[in-house]
Order: C-alpha cells, then structure tokens, then sequence
C-alpha cells in the first residue's frame, strides 16, 4: 500500500498532464487531421485515469470503444474531407478572444464551485477495482431496461448509417 | 506530495469541459465541433467515475459512463454519415456554408 | 539484494517484461531472417547464407543498414505525423505482451513456505479485453504513417488498412466472447489454468479457434490479408515513403504484433504453457507424470521450462503464420469484406448463442460445444454452396442496353 501513496499522485499528474496537453492541442490547432490525434491522447489519458480510479473496465471500454471505434470513424472522416479548400478553419481575433474570455469565466466559476465544497466529508474512497462481474450483474439486472434500450438505439444507428452513406441511385 | 483526492478529478474535467466549449465555439469544421462533443463527453465521465470511487463506493456511476461511451460511439457514427453526405453536396465541412436554407 | 527484488511481485514483474522486451526485439529481427529463410524454402531457394554461419549475422547486417540508409522525408508530407506515426506503431505494439502468462506461479526456495509469485508481467482481471484495447490502438500508425506521406497510394493504403481492422475487430470479438463464456473469466492465466483442469479450448471450440487464427493474421496485416501494402498495386502502401529506421520500425511493429498474437492465440486456445493436452489425465500412466509436473509445480525449473513450452508454441505459430503468407495469395478488398461480415461474424454469432446455451444449463465446459461448432460450420458450408456465387463488381457487364447487367452504381463515399 505504501508503493501507492507516492506513485498515486505522480500516475495522476502524468496522465492529467497528457489529458490536459491533447486538450489544448485540439484547440489551438488548426490542423484537423492533428486535432484527432490529439484526441487520442486525451482518450487514452482518461482511459489511464479510469485505472486509476478503480474501473478496469471502463478503462478497456474506453480504449476499444472509444479509441478503437469512434476515434477511427472519425479520423476517417478528417480523412475524406480534408482534400477541400477550406481544411485550415481560423476563426478571427475577436471570435478568439471571446470565446477564450467565455471559457476561461466558465472554468473560474466550475473550479470556485469545486474548491469550494469540502467533499471530504463523504469520503470513503474503494481500494478494490471494481470486477467485471460486479459491472455485468449490475448491467443485467438493475439497468437491464436501459441496456435493452442501448441495443436497440445501436441497431437504428446502424440502419440509419447505413442509410445515409449509400449511394443514390 | 499531497494526495489524490475528488477535487484534483473535479478540477480536471472542469478544465477538459471548457476546453471541449472552446473548441466547440473555434472550430468551423463540423469534425473539429464533433471533437469538441467528444472532450465534454470525456469530462463528464470523469466525473461519473470520480464521485463513484470518492463518494458512494457503489459502481453506478461507471455503468453510466458505459452508457455515455456507447451514446457517443452511436452519435459520432449517425454525425460523419450527416457529414459525408454535407461533404458530397457542398464540397466542404465548413458549417458556416450550411446556409442553405436561409431565406 | 536479488533475492529481494526476485521474492517480490513487482521486482519479478519488472524483470520478466524487462527480460522480454529484449527477448522480442531479439527476436523480431530473427523473425526477419526466418521469414526470408521460410519462403527460400518454400521456392526452392537457400535465403540469405552470406552473413555469419548460415547466414545467422544476416540481422545485424540488415540493422546496420537500416541506419546507415538516407532518411528521405516527403516535401509535402506532415513531418511532425510522419515523424511520430512509425513510433506509435511500435509503442502499441510492444506494450501488448506484459499480459501473456509464460510462466505460471513460482516459488523461490528463500520464500517462506507456501507462497507462490506470478510469473508473468502484469496479470489484470481484463486480461483479454486490455490485449484487444490495446489490438484496437494499432491501426493509429498505420493509419497516420499514409496520410502524413502526402502520397495517394499510401493513402489508399492506410484506408484499406482501417477498414480490414474495424471489420476484423468484431469476429475477434465474438470469438473471444465464446472463450470467456466458457472459462467464466478474463485473466489469461485464469484461462491456462482452467485449460489444464480440462481440455484446451482448441479441442472444446475449434470454429472459435479458427475464427481467431483468421482474424489474427488480418489485424497483423500479414498475408493474405496484407492489403493495406499490396505490392503489386500500392507500391509498398502505408510505408511506401518511410526509408531506413522508420521503415524498419513498421517492420518491427509488425512482427511484434505477430508475437503478441501468436502469445495470445498459446494462451487462449493452446492450453498456454502446458507440454500437451490432457496432461492431468496422463500423469496417470507410468513415465508421463512430468508431463503434470512442468505444468503445475512452483519450483523454479518448472517455470523454465514452462516458459520455454510457451515460446515454442509461440515460434509454431509464426511459422504456421509466414507458411500461410507465401501459399495464399492476396484476397481482393470485396472478397476481404465479405469474409468477414458474411462468413465469420455469423458464424462467430452462432457459436456465442450455442456457448450461451450451454452456459445456462450449466455445462460451460463440455464436448457438445465442439459437436456443435462442427455442425455450425457443415451449415454454412452447405448455404454457401447452395446459394451459388456472390454478385460482385466483377460481374459488371460492359455492354450498355444488356438487359440483364447490374447498373454500377456511382462509387459511394462510405465511412
């Protein structure tokens, strides 16, 4: 246990400084195909803090799903469209430094909040990951109407994919 | 060194959302606004799984956050066929030429 | 001093992914060899034989050159992607193997009595869901390596690649969900384990099994699923612009991925690092009891040669690996497609339905399961021959006003 209470800390500034770096790449880039990757390594650092707060699974979801899935459709997509003239899309100064002033107030205001609750109090932090079989009999039984509910809304997603991106005839 | 608590996750997923906000309002390219969607979908399950380990001790929380990854997988996928077919008509993703319909 | 580091978990992790990672770069240069000396074999050639007793230096020789060789950089190309994409192959691909049980549990002779060490670099309870997260992650450098070349058949390449991982990632899937219904669990050393109580799982599922060996080759991109490089139509693909090292580093990511699948395949369906099947049963008759002995003790010779069982299996593997590359020939794309979503993930859904059903009588592990998968297989068989020939672009007619032609449609733009 002693291993973790110095490594905790420095797994978690390392991952959140990933997450946060990816983050502010995708912002200031103006290249989108750099923006997906950038993505990726803001994925993948949650993903790292997900083991850290006791959810393998999550984690591997996130990785397979996420990164593996939807990151891809969606470097697929920068992929196929970035042939057109306008791939480099600056917005101007104004837009800039408004929508920083906005963001950063939103940020002041979340991280007041934040700081300024002491959460403490209900504190009792789980020291075991949670199993997967905990996760699967949680999935299959208390929320089974929502995971039914998923499954059908995947299959319409499908469908409707598959729809939109076939060819006219 | 200080310990990690809920507020370090709190304050990260703050961060993670603004910037998703940002790169909402920056970008002009439909995939850069569909990017920005991803990174505040990413905060908010940060926060479903910190408060998760750091307040109840109960799992919920990460089926939540399951459900969110699989939303945001079905969102993305419906959005770069919409994209697709944005590109092939209007040979860009620009959303400010979406202005057809303006009268 | 080493009996400490040796007599703790984490110390003797970091020696066995430490030991591995030298033992598979090692050996992924002898990969290299040994795939020229296969296919000399194979067409009646002696291979390389210059360097070194039978030409055994012929790795150096080539990591010497890969060095010395110009680095050549598109003009156009996006450097910074160009620089990294090579790399993130190769990190993804090395950090897959940490997982794989090699070694069983061990027991050093300084320990207190009765306490046994996991052999083996990590062990996490989503043992096979962290190899296919990771597996998900492997198509990035292909995928950025040919759009940062700024080069359109390397384009095509990455393109081809994408898609032939996306579509093999779901029969992997459905295949590994029949083992984990089976073995109840994740953690690969759980499934050995389980193996060696009962049967491997190559005899219990073999559709699975087959499943899993298709699918392995296509993820690794190697034939006859090696259509993101295509010679004969894409130059070299996603590495047609990469010279010297960072080609080299494709080389390594792959053949890495080779291993690791290979690793995984051993663990999954070949009972990991048991000698032969039904050791336990064996161990009964005279002259054979070592055979369960290897398999189950915690001295330390036993992991020795428990390791030593699981690289071999991994080295059958390879081979049987590059003897499919040079006898198959290339698939074309539809024909690549079409596997996968009309043969294996259907077949791959059946067989989860007949594990599920076992499951819920409560004979997980039984021999219906192999019965079953057999008939699945003689079904399809039986509907692809009887439903005749698939229509493909190929059966376009050329003439106009032929009543009978299937109108090309206008090529789609498809995600």
């Amino acid at each position: 246990m002693n291993v973790n209470t110095w490594l905790e800390p420095i797994v978690f500034f390392l991952f959140a400084g990933v997450v946060l770096f990816s983050a502010i790449g995708i912002v200031l880039t103006r290249n989108i195909v750099r923006a997906a990757l950038f993505l990726l390594g803001t994925l993948g650092g949650v993903a790292g803090l997900y083991f850290l707060l006791m959810a393998n699974l999550l984690a591997a979801i996130q990785l397979i799903v996420y990164a593996g899935g939807t990151l891809v459709l969606i470097v697929f997509g920068v992929m196929l469209t970035s042939k057109s003239p306008w791939v480099r899309f600056a917005p101007s100064r104004s837009e800039a430094a408004a929508a920083t002033t906005i963001g950063l107030v939103l940020f002041a205001a979340l991280a007041k909040i934040v700081t300024g609750i002491d959460w403490t109090v209900a504190a009792h932090p789980a020291d075991q990951p949670a199993t997967v079989r905990q996760v699967g009999n949680l999935l299959l039984q208390q929320y089974l109407v929502p995971f039914e509910v998923a499954s059908v809304l995947l299959l319409v997603v499908m469908i409707g994919a598959a729809y939109l991106a076939r060819p006219e005839n | 060194m200080t310990s990690i608590g809920l507020q370090h996750y709190l304050l990260l997923a703050a961060a993670l959302f603004c910037l998703g906000i940002l790169t909402m309002t920056l970008k002009r390219n439909a995939i850069g606004i569909l990017i920005g969607v991803e990174l505040i979908l990413n905060a908010a399950n940060l926060n479903l799984v910190a408060f998760t380990r750091y307040r109840t001790g109960a799992i919920d929380g990460q089926i939540v956050a399951v459900f969110i990854i699989l939303l945001a997988a079905a969102e993305a996928a419906i959005a770069i066929a919409i994209f697709m077919n944005f590109y092939n008509s209007l040979a860009t993703i620009d959303v400010d030429r979406a202005d057809q319909l303006q009268g | 001093m080493i009996q400490e580091i040796l007599g703790s978990q984490l110390g003797l992790s970091i020696c066995i992914i430490c030991l591995g990672l030298a033992v598979i770069l090692t050996a992924d240069a002898y990969c290299i060899y040994f795939e020229r000396k296969v296919s000399a074999w194979m067409q009646d050639r002696y291979g390389p034989n210059r360097v070194g007793p039978l030409g055994l230096l012929q790795p150096l020789a080539d990591g010497i050159k890969f060095i010395l060789k110009e680095e050549f950089i598109p003009a156009r190309a996006d450097k910074i992607l160009f620089y990294i994409a090579p790399a993130l192959g190769v990190i993804i691909a090395l950090v897959g193997f940490v997982i794989l049980p090699i070694g069983g549990r061990v027991h050093w002779s300084w320990m207190p009595e009765g306490t046994t060490l996991l052999a083996q670099g990590a062990s996490v309870d989503i043992g096979v869901l962290y190899l296919l997260a990771v597996g998900s992650l492997t198509v990035y450098g292909v995928v950025l390596g040919g759009w940062a070349s700024n080069n359109k058949y390397a384009f095509y390449g990455a393109m081809r690649s994408a898609a032939q991982m996306l579509s093999y990632e779901v029969p992997l899937g459905l295949a590994l969900m029949t083992l984990i219904l089976t073995m109840g669990q994740l953690r690969l050393e759980g499934i050995v384990t389980g193996q060696i109580d009962s049967a491997w799982n190559a005899f219990l599922h073999p559709v699975a099994f087959l499943i899993m060996l298709i699918t392995a080759l296509a993820e690794t991109n190697r034939a006859p699923f090696d259509l993101a490089e295509a010679e004969q139509e894409l130059i070299g693909g996603y590495h047609t612009e990469y010279s010297s090292m960072k080609f080299a580093q494709f080389f390594l990511a792959e053949y890495t991925h080779m291993i690791t699948a290979s690793g995984l395949l051993t663990a999954l369906f070949l009972g990991g690092y048991e000698v032969l099947p039904f050791s336990r049963l064996l161990a009964g008759v005279n002259g054979l009891s070592w055979l369960y002995w290897i398999s189950t003790s915690v001295s330390p010779w036993a992991m020795v040669l428990r390791m030593a069982v699981f690289c071999g299996k991994i080295s059958f593997f390879i081979f049987v690996m590059m003897w499919l590359r040079w006898t198959l020939v290339r698939f074309r794309f539809d024909q690549l497609m079409r596997l996968s979503w009309k043969a294996l993930v259907p077949i791959g859904m059946a067989i989860v339905v007949v594990q599920g059903v076992l499951l819920y009588f409560g004979r997980p592990i039984s021999w219906i399961s192999t019965a079953a998968e057999i008939g699945i297989l003689v079904i399809a068989a039986m509907i692809s021959l009887l439903s005749g020939k698939p229509i493909t672009g190929r059966q376009l007619s050329l003439v106009e006003d032929d009543e009978h032609a299937i109108r090309p449609s206008k090529t789609p733009v498809t995600v």
